[in-house]
């Protein structure tokens, strides 16, 4: 047995000498009477997501191990670890944008809203409508900064044109660029700096109106003030949508979120209230990650 | 000799060698552009461009009825094989990526680009012009779309594909059908490449002989219709430079000029084409 399935196993035997990190140790104590989550955070009694026993696989790599979680509403979740710990491949299930792919397949259960997203012949582009995502690289549409925004609105829904400029105006408000572009809405996307593109791309997820924004590592491509200005909207956003954000950055985390999920090697390590997890980790792994010891 | 000397040394040896090929190659490029216009330019005039072609031992004659129906055939081969070659580049590069067909497609594909466009001329005749019963600018129209098609196809699917994913993620993840990521997201960001394609395809059937020998042959008159044997300048320029009159070669020093200036202007405007947009 490796340690992996020692954590997520429901009985509570003592680590095995695995990975090389004590894990099992460390949980022990958390793991009484589990349900499969990890760390428990019992306030989360209506979930917008939850993650129920849920394996992931790229062709033949297991990259997702039995990981269970819920994920409250209009509040922000991050999700931290270190490079490869799957914390991205957890967020594109959310909207099964992994889907593209073939050979990558989820087993297991995401409930949105109680319904299970992972059946076949859910409808992807109506769940995609829902449940928007932010990428780590900017990636404006090759048309005008109206168009950009545009472009979603316009799969699901007819406006007048009075009330497309109206939503595109609000999308742009809302994602703190429309002071920057309101002069040039007919000029390419591709002509804004990095920062502003990835502000293009809140925006436009936002006009779409979605339920749940997914933002994988937004900012990491951006410098400090464009990133401050990410965060801020993060903040400000979380009264309408609920947020999951994946993050290298740990101060990040610690600043925007509400709760605060760390992984490792494809496994949920810990769950929790960002301030409990930062302050006092249940995980001797988590601790030793966010204070730098690795990772 | 110290190893930053030697590392010059080999420098100035590579960046030598190198620029003497380049000149080796201009050489004869601007050598075949050089007799090309000594021979041809003084024939570029308005009679060329109104006259049509002489008969044997005529005095004035042009090239009209050649261009117009050079003209025409490269536009029949242009509207048949770039729509076919741009779906399926599309579908190559997009909906089929993935697909076990696509394999053999693309080999095919492969295969038909290197094809002697003479084979593809003689295919045509067999499966056009016999059955028809005579020759026909139809059926040298299909020989050159024949030659478009595969060329368009690769440059699709390769322009296409250099489209990063990232881009597809982005507009699947707003909640669109594939049929719109790829035609208002992904062709987009491609469409230079995609138009370039388009005409360097034309550029390559402008001069093909070959395939036009055995499908709309030739036709000393002028004529628009397509179910007739039709002039063209390349098969001009191929019986008038083996004909015995001096007017006929001076025309079709002329002709040659004409294409190659048509070949050159379309690789220039491709390149105006793909030039990074500011």
């Amino acid at each position: 047995m490796t340690a992996s399935e020692s954590i997520n196993s429901t009985s509570s035997e003592r680590a095995t000498p695995g990975i090389g990190i004590n894990v099992t140790q460390a949980l022990a104590g958390e793991h009484k009477g589990s349900t499969g989550q990890v760390a428990g955070v019992e306030d989360i009694t209506d979930p917008k997501i939850a993650i129920k026993g849920l394996d992931f696989y790229y062709g033949r790599f297991h990259a997702l191990h039995d990981i269970s979680l819920r994920i409250p509403k209009q509040q922000v979740t991050a999700f931290i670890g270190p490079s490869g710990c799957g914390k991205s491949t957890l967020l594109r299930t959310f909207n099964r944008i992994y889907d593209l792919y073939p050979g990558q397949r989820a087993t297991g259960e995401i409930l949105l809203d109680g319904r299970n997203i992972l059946e076949r012949g859910e409808d992807l582009n109506l769940l995609r409508a829902k449940v928007g995502m932010v990428f780590q690289k900017p990636t404006p549409f090759p048309m005008s900064i109206y168009d950009n925004i545009a472009y979603g609105v316009r799969l699901y829904e007819r406006l007048s044109k009075g009330d497309m400029d109206a939503r595109v105006e609000w999308a742009l408000r809302k994602s703190a660029l429309w002071d920057e572009v309101k002069d040039i809405l007919r000029q390419s996307g591709k002509a804004l700096s990095g920062g502003q593109q990835q502000r293009l791309c809140i925006a436009r997820a936002v006009a779409v109106k979605p339920e749940v924004l997914l933002l994988d590592e937004p900012a990491s491509a951006l410098d400090p003030i464009s990133t401050l200005k990410i965060e801020e909207l993060v903040a400000e956003l979380k009264d309408s949508y609920t947020i999951a954000i994946v993050t290298h950055n740990m101060q990040q985390a610690a600043r925007v979120s509400d709760y605060t999920a760390f992984m490792y090697l494809g496994k949920l390590i810990e769950f929790n209230a960002t301030e409990t997890l930062f302050t006092n980790p249940a995980s001797k792994q988590t601790e030793d990650y966010i204070t730098g010891r690795f990772g | 000799m110290n190893i930053y000397t030697r590392r010059k040394v080999v420098n100035v040896f590579n960046l030598g060698a190198s620029v003497c090929t380049t000149l080796f190659g201009l050489f004869f490029l601007f050598w075949l552009l050089w007799v090309l216009f000594a021979q041809g330019f003084t024939h570029l005039n308005w009679d060329l461009f109104t006259l049509d072609m002489p008969g044997p031992g005529a005095e004035a004659g042009g090239l009209r009825n050649a261009i117009v129906g050079s003209l025409m055939l490269t536009a029949v081969g242009v509207l048949i094989g770039a729509p076919l070659g741009v779906l399926a580049g599309i579908y190559l590069a997009e909906f089929g990526r993935y697909a076990w067909i696509s394999h053999p497609v693309r080999f095919i594909n492969d295969v038909l680009l290197s094809a002697p466009s003479i084979v593809i001329g003689v295919f045509v005749y067999e499966v056009m012009v016999v059955p028809m019963g005579n020759f026909s600018g139809w059926s040298g129209g299909v020989a050159l779309a024949i030659i478009v098609i595969p060329v368009v196809v690769r440059t699709t699917e390769d322009m296409m594909r250099l489209v990063p994913d990232t881009l597809r993620e982005a507009a699947a993840a707003l909640g669109a059908p594939q049929w719109r990521v790829v035609t208002s997201v992904v062709l987009r960001a491609a469409l230079s490449g995609v138009m370039t394609g388009i005409l360097l395809a034309i550029a390559r059937i402008a001069g093909e002989t070959a395939p036009l020998l055995f499908t709309a042959l030739n036709n000393q008159f002028f004529t628009l219709n397509m179910d007739k044997p039709m002039a063209n300048l390349p098969v001009t320029i191929f019986n008038f430079a083996m004909g015995p009159y001096d007017n006929w070669h001076d025309l079709a020093w002329a002709g040659s000029l004409l294409i190659t200036l048509t070949v050159l202007t379309l690789n220039i405007l491709t390149r105006i084409f793909l030039r990074p947009k500011q």
